[in-house]
């Protein structure tokens, strides 16, 4: 197997000192350079101008999730910097670069032990005109990398094209000084590193959702702003205009739910994204879409909760409301996207399914996904059928809600001759009138049901990870964005000696249980993974009796990220016990 | 027109033939009426009509009415009559329900509409009561009405003001109706389904169950003269000045119809080659 190289960057800084900024533009960097990476970021409660940290992996192979510790620290100053210390944790040999001008580091930094490299960052910038200390910083880590000033030029110019000249130059004169700080002839920290020659993407979990929403034919979107989805509704405003399409900015999440649906109705494959407090105002629009039969998607982005909760941070608590929130009896699909990249297919499938199957679905992403940014091979194009299936030419009486063998009716679009019905979140009868008759309620509660049921999801339910092992000491399981972490530590234990597989699962609900089952069925023990306190997905799986009662539940609730670290330990650590 | 509409001249073909909920003399049975019979003036192709509809009494009306139609959930009409009025902009499209679906849990939606100006038409029919369960006060019901055991002292809030409000949020088509006066009540759909924007018709549509008072509006409710306005300070005074039992269009001016643009274009993959490195 080849050499994996790979490095973990935190930058950190108070209001206004451009942390952020700073991490775009080395993500663009080393993506221009030739290698991967990944950039989470935390931000406090601030709404502008608040201390920020942004969290960067690089390697020279398409990495998929944070690592346990960093290995270099660029703190721009240490105000407020306690709010970040534990979201970066260090290592023996960490490398911590801040200026000596800025004070003492705090003791839960010192306490670590990692080797400071103090330089005159401030001293540096003001020997240029308008020059900055983030821009200085970026240098020093630049020259430690390995980067070139073309590189750094050419990322420049991609990430600040909005500000102007000036503003290049001054960064580009700001970033060369930084890069003299470190002696020529250090050894760069990248040397070794393989070269990606193909073409990649750099783009955003949100961004992903978004596209996989245009690529599944979503040509009307309803958004009320909420952290973290935001950004992909602003990445759709523009982007659904440019296909044809109208995004409706809404008063309310009362309204966005009612009226993807109102437009869907009319035949046009419609979206919303929100997160927690979002989903929760949505739930009756949602059981209207599912007992109308109207196809929807809705994209949660999930953070911290309950409540109002922590909406700048991630976590995967919403699991319990998607696959029970809707009251009465409301089958409908719940789908989770395997980090940033499978954000596009899994959200592109999300709209197929909803599509095909005429109900509602629900994508949980969350904050470590949708606000992050990512540098990935492109996402092919995937033919997932799409079509919802309409009536066409009527004959006779038409019945939207007919019973069929597969339990899908023909859908009839206004503009339809002789395909008028009134679509009714009343239970109703087959032609949709409204019924509370007990023959009716039964014949389209099973209606829906079925049509979930016995529909062949094929192989995107999961993503198995299995590297060819024969015997699984460990089955990993896992959904949503903490497989990211999960396929890490499989790679470390299989190292140590033991035979590990992964199921990721993509497809929550309906859940294919004999799938499930039956990649279990190997396994000596299972470890269900989730990024929350309660284990929602184990209690999930249990419910189901998709797996043994011996099965162990590791959950732990955000907003620090889990770490591929912790699941290498509760596996070893059973081991030894 | 194709050889269909020509034969659709009468109100009776837009009729389902269910059977509507509604109890003797409900006020809502002109509204009915008077939707089909302006629909057959207007000559609309069923297929191109859409009627949309929250909770109540008044909400069941699209199912009467052989068109497309949504019966959907309380208080949201609105905002499922703007997505599917953006997403087909060539559709005809009317919400329609009462003064609870509208102005207390749909109230929201309701002020948003009448600013966002999405050209389509809201038939609010209002009696002032809750009928649907049984008999509650309403956003418009009278402060002092005690007959519902929810508020046995009455509600003591003095009554939303509809049409003032719908002045105030910026709607540009206000207007009232009463069951008692089809005639009049027909000619306002036509002229709101012909407006190009958010058109309001508040209807005065008796509940004689739960208000049977309200068999009195016949005596009550006059033509108001010297309308419509076209001064939204003239028409602010009018209407609060008004008793509320005026009927006929009272305002009118034309503001920008809310429509998606398309100044941007390109296709899918120019949009993702700017993820490329």
């Amino acid at each position: 197997m080849a050499q994996h190289n790979k490095i973990s960057i935190a930058i950190t800084g108070s209001g206004g000192s451009g942390a952020v900024t700073t991490g775009l533009i080395l993500l663009e960097a080393m993506a221009q350079a030739g290698f991967y990476g990944l950039m989470q970021r935390s931000a406090g409660p601030q709404i502008r101008g608040g201390e920020s940290a942004v969290m960067l992996r690089f390697a020279d192979y398409e990495l998929r999730g944070p690592g346990d510790a960093f290995d270099l620290w660029l703190a721009l100053d240490w105000l407020k910097v306690k709010r970040f210390v534990d979201e970066i944790p260090l290592h023996d040999d960490s490398q911590v670069i801040s200026d000596p001008e800025v004070g003492e580091p705090p003791d839960e930094v010192s306490d670590q032990q990692p080797e400071f490299l103090g330089l005159p960052l401030k001293h540096t910038a003001a020997t240029i005109e308008n020059g900055r200390v983030n821009m200085v910083g970026l240098g020093v880590l630049a020259a430690m990398l390995g980067l070139s000033v073309d590189t750094m030029n050419k990322a420049i110019e991609k990430t600040l094209s909005a500000k102007g000249k000036d503003v290049i130059s001054t960064s580009l004169a700001a970033i060369e000084a930084g890069m003299q700080l470190i002696p020529a002839g250090s050894m760069p920290l990248t040397k070794n590193w393989q070269v990606a020659t193909g073409e990649r993407w750099n783009i955003s979990g949100n961004e992903a959702s978004g596209l996989g929403a245009l690529r599944g034919g979503v040509r009307f979107v309803a958004a009320y702003p909420i952290t973290p989805a935001s950004d992909m509704l602003e990445w759709l405003a523009p982007n659904l205009e440019k296909v044809g399409g109208a995004l409706l900015q809404a008063e309310d999440e009362l309204a966005s739910i009612n009226m993807i649906v109102g437009a869907s109705f009319g035949g046009v494959a419609s979206l919303t994204a929100t997160s927690g407090p979002g989903l929760s105002l949505m739930l009756e629009g949602i059981g209207l879409a599912v007992a109308s039969e109207t196809p929807i998607t809705v994209v949660n982005v999930m953070r911290g909760g309950p409540s109002t909760g922590i909406p700048t941070k991630s976590e995967q608590a919403d699991l319990n409301q998607a696959l029970y929130g809707p009251h009465g009896e409301a089958p409908h699909l719940v789908l989770a996207p395997l980090g940033i990249r499978d954000a596009v297919f899994t959200t592109h499938w999300a709209v197929c399914l909803a599509e095909r199957l005429q109900t509602a679905a629900i994508v949980l992403s969350d904050q470590s996904t949708g606000q992050a940014r990512a540098i990935v091979s492109p996402v092919p194009e995937t033919d997932i059928p799409c079509k919802r299936l309409t009536a066409q030419a009527i004959d006779g009486e038409y019945r939207r809600y007919a019973l069929t063998p597969d339990s899908i009716s023909p859908m009839a679009t206004p503009g339809t001759p002789q395909g008028m019905y009134t679509a009714d979140g009343l239970e109703h009868n087959e032609k949709g009138t409204p019924s509370s008759m007990a023959p009716d309620h039964h014949a389209q509660l099973s209606k829906r049901r079925d049509k979930l049921a016995q529909h062949d999801y094929g192989e995107h339910w999961c993503e198995v990870d299995a590297a060819g092992e024969t015997v699984t000491d460990y089955l990993l399981l896992t959904w949503g964005s903490a497989s990211n972490v999960v396929h890490e530590a499989a790679e470390r234990l299989r190292d140590q000696g033991y035979g590990v597989m992964v199921v990721a699962v993509r497809l929550l609900m309906p859940l294919p249980v004999p799938q499930l089952k039956n990649a279990a069925s190997t396994a000596k023990n299972i470890l269900v993974i989730e990024h929350n306190d309660s284990g929602q997905f184990y209690h999930y799986l249990m419910s189901l009796g998709a797996i043994s009662v011996d099965a162990v539940s590791l959950a732990r609730p955000g907003p620090l990220p889990l770490r591929p670290n912790e699941i290498v330990v509760a596996v070893t650590g059973d081991q030894h016990e | 027109m194709s050889e269909s509409d020509a034969v659709l001249v009468k109100p009776k073909d837009y009729k389902t033939g269910v059977k509507p909920i509604w109890c003797p003399g409900c006020g809502d049975f002109a509204v009915l009426s008077a939707v089909t019979k302006a629909l057959a003036w207007k000559k609309l192709a069923k297929e191109e009509t859409a009627l949309l509809s929250g909770i109540g009494c008044s909400s069941r009306l699209p199912a009467y009415v052989d068109s497309y139609g949504f019966h959907g959930i309380h208080g949201r009409v609105l905002p499922l009559a703007s997505g599917l009025k953006v997403a087909r902009p060539e559709l005809t499209v009317i919400a329609v329900g009462g003064d609870g679906d509208g102005y207390s849990i749909g109230g929201n939606h309701f002020m948003h509409a009448c600013r966002r100006n999405i050209d389509m038409t809201y038939i609010v029919m209002d009696n002032r009561v809750y009928g649907m369960t049984k008999g509650q006060a309403s956003p418009t019901t009278a402060a002092d009405w005690n007959k519902s055991k929810l508020t046995p002292h009455g509600t003591g809030i003095p009554p939303f003001q509809p049409l003032s409000i719908a002045l105030a949020a910026g709607a540009g088509f206000i207007a009232r109706g009463f069951s008692g006066d089809p005639k009049q009540m027909t000619q306002l759909i036509v002229e709101a389904i012909e407006y190009p924007g958010f058109a309001l018709i508040e209807v005065l549509s008796p509940c004689p169950t739960f208000r049977p008072e309200q068999k009195e509006w016949k005596h009550q409710v006059r033509q108001a003269e010297d309308i419509p306005l076209d001064d939204p300070v003239q028409a602010a005074q009018w209407l609060a000045a008004d008793d509320g039992m005026s009927s006929g269009l009272i305002y009118r001016r034309e503001h920008p119809v809310w429509q998606p643009r398309h100044d941007l274009e390109s296709t899918l993959a120019e949009i993702e080659q700017a993820f490329s490195i």
